[in-house]
């Protein structure tokens, strides 16, 4: 799988640190902005990107999120512009990893060949498509491990021991525990639970487990970062975009600048998690 | 010289996936998984199950008032002077259309799976009523979610799910139409995936729901199949039915698919024309795409974001399909074909002056259908309607376009 995954997490290891991993929206408010925001992520201490697909129906989404895929859309996002923001960040760093997450149709009617050379030509490290379980793993999961980019599923408090072997079979680069049943941007779960989770996804794969859904602040990154290798935040980084906005919904003169604020402060959460495998 | 085998049945599908040809699939979120393969589970053994059948049968009989009438159209028959008409009675029983046959075989479902919570999505209130009302036959506690525009012209629906003890929850998303309704049943039932039993609708959504919907509305094609054999000792020429997710129209199809003879035809809305975006003609003018769980004809645009769909008839305005109708259109067994909003104001009144029926504005759809082709046909020829809904609740609705005061 794509070298710079696994690097990451290996380097990660090393200084005995889980991974910050942040989600944001492509194309939200507009593709110049989210641009700007993917390119300040990096050092503002994102470790990976997950790079959001705007879907219009956005089945396992909370409100944040939601609104969000509504302002990309609005603005004339599309995929092709998704892929193209990759492209554009990829001539600049071509360290930091990039997921893409979203839902299946717009992939399926870009048809999933094409999509997979262009994401490949454009650097992208891994795919998370949330309507796509393993039973569904012949449209694109397979597809895409042929090629070379990982695919990393979503395992949940629903996922007992037995289909938890099922959910693993074709997953790589890491694992994504979302931390409660439910949509994005929901509670954040006890951090005991998710230790016993994570604990019990790691006796049956070597991967890398992060977790997500609920982490909102510096305090629960480091909780959560704590019993993890990695913590995902999506929901609140798209929130602070929101509150950054002008009353029309366009980009206001300091969202790149407050999300890059925001994104710093979640870090020095994340950072002052010690890996529980490294103590 | 050797026979040549009959062709595989066209009544054979899902496959185990789940799939009708390219169509169906589970495409759901990993946490609804493990429950999507226990209803499977669940349904498997409910269907040999013969407890489970005479509960369900029974439930027909006093509950729903099934046999549902088989209906002579004489006078609506002697007008076109074409082909014989009957209609299928399906909106005289318990709650006014055929949802009530479904929900009554997926609450049995649910109370064998011991779930504690039921909750619906509707968009004309006929599914979520039947909802409700199940919901207070069998004790369960009910959420439904309905568009908010939907919450505004179905109002009388509203108000008997809220009678019926029902929580509606007005949905603001998108459109605020069925399609976001159904958007926020999934949010919710991800959420309360241990305690909650998703009653969906139609025949959609991620397998086992398009095949076990599809069952549980059979019972209208095989009861009709019986009546017309019993009053006319022969198969109909033509069954037509209104095809929105297109659960009443699998039900009255099915039992009769692999009768060579019987042409069917399947009528979905075609709002104010095809030309623009408001219709929810899904396999006329949609295009293969995956929502909700299911792959099929949809209304989407060229980056695979679905359209919001537009029709006079809120139960039709969805910009989807039952995955088995799209395999059934790509198979060309039966065929689709859209009927104007016009089209279908002008079948409501002229079925309700003819024959003193009021139907609903889904099945004037198929009405308008009939009025178009019975003209077209002999005598001696025969045409089965699935007069799935009466139109008390749209009564509003036509009262305000055709200008009357209420």
């Amino acid at each position: 799988m794509t070298a710079r995954m696994d690097q990451k997490f290996v380097a990660l290891k090393q200084e005995g640190r889980p991974a910050f991993i942040t989600y944001f929206m492509g194309g939200d408010p507009d593709f110049e902005t989210s641009l700007s925001i993917m390119k300040a992520l990096p050092s503002a201490g994102a470790d990976i990107i997950e790079l959001g697909m705007p879907f219009s129906d956005p089945m396992a989404d909370g409100p944040a999120i939601q609104l969000a895929g509504q302002r990309a859309l609005k603005g004339g996002q599309t995929l092709a512009k998704t892929l193209d923001l990759a492209k554009r960040f990829r001539e600049e760093d071509q360290e930091t990893p990039i997921v893409m997450m979203g839902y299946y149709n717009p992939i399926y009617i870009y048809g999933v060949d094409r999509f997979l050379d262009d994401a490949l030509a454009f650097g992208i490290d891994g795919l998370i498509v949330v309507d796509l379980p393993p039973e569904m793993d012949d449209e694109l999961c397979i597809p895409a491990l042929a090629k070379g980019i990982n695919f990393i599923r979503l395992a949940t408090p629903t996922t007992d021991e037995k289909r938890l072997v099922t959910v693993l079979k074709n997953t790589s680069g890491f694992v994504y525990y979302v931390s409660m049943n439910g949509i994005t941007g929901s509670a954040l779960p006890d951090p005991s639970l998710v230790a016993g989770a994570v604990a019990r996804i790691k006796s049956h794969t070597d991967l890398p487990i992060c977790v997500g859904f609920g982490v909102k602040t510096a305090d629960h990154a480091r909780a959560i970062g704590a019993a993890a290798d990695g913590v995902v935040v999506g929901s609140a980084i798209v929130s602070e975009i929101a509150s950054s906005l002008t009353e029309e919904g366009a980009a206001g003169p300091d969202t790149v600048s407050a999300v890059a604020t925001f994104v710093k402060g979640l870090a020095t959460g994340v950072h002052g998690a010690r890996l529980v495998a490294a103590e | 010289m050797n026979q040549t085998p009959k062709l595989n049945s066209f009544r054979s599908g899902p496959d185990e996936d789940g799939r009708f040809g390219i169509f169906g699939g589970r495409f759901v979120a990993e946490t609804l998984m493990p429950l999507i393969l226990d209803l499977q589970g669940e349904w498997e053994k409910a269907k040999t199950d013969p407890e489970f059948q005479k509960e369900l049968s029974d439930l027909g009989t006093h509950y729903i008032g099934r046999p549902s009438p088989l209906y002579f159209a004489e006078r609506l028959t002697n007008h076109l002077g074409g082909a014989k008409i009957y209609f299928k009675r399906e909106e005289l029983n318990h709650t006014g259309s055929h949802k009530i046959n479904n929900c009554i075989g997926q609450i049995l479902l649910a109370k064998r799976m011991g779930k504690t919570r039921i909750i619906a999505e509707t968009g004309a209130g006929q599914h979520g009523v039947a909802s409700a009302t199940v919901a207070a036959r069998f004790g369960f506690p009910c959420v439904i979610y309905m568009g908010a525009t939907d919450v505004e012209r179905q109002a009388p629906n509203v108000f008997r799910m809220k009678l019926l003890g029902a929580e509606v929850i007005p949905v603001t998303s998108g459109n605020g139409t069925l399609k976001d309704a159904m958007n926020e049943a999934l949010r919710d039932w991800v959420t309360n995936v241990d305690s909650t039993y998703y009653l969906i609708g139609t025949a959609a959504g991620p397998h086992p729901y398009p095949e076990m919907v599809r069952d549980f509305q059979s019972v209208i094609g095989i009861e009709a199949r019986a009546q017309l054999l019993e009053a006319e000792g022969r198969l109909p020429d033509l069954v037509i039915a209104a095809v929105g997710g297109g659960s009443n129209a699998i039900g009255i199809f099915h039992p009769f698919l692999d009768d060579e003879s019987v042409k069917i035809v399947g009528v979905e809305a075609g709002g104010r024309g095809l030309q623009g975006e408001e219709h929810c003609a899904s396999i006329t003018a949609g295009t293969p795409g995956v929502l909700h769980g299911n792959r099929t004809y949809l209304l989407q645009n060229p980056d695979g974001q679905i359209l919001e769909g537009h029709s006079i008839s809120a139960g039709l305005d969805y910009p989807g399909i039952g995955p088995e109708h799209s395999w059934l259109h790509d198979i060309g067994r039966v065929e689709y074909v859209p009927i104007m909003d016009q089209e279908a104001l002008d079948a409501f009144q002229l079925l309700t002056r003819l024959e003193g029926i009021i139907p609903a504005l889904e099945p004037s759809h198929a009405i308008a259908e009939v009025i178009k082709r019975a003209p077209q046909m002999g005598k001696e020829e025969i045409i089965l309607m699935n007069l799935s809904g009466r139109g008390d609740k749209d009564i509003f609705t036509v009262g305000k376009i055709l200008g009357m005061e209420m």
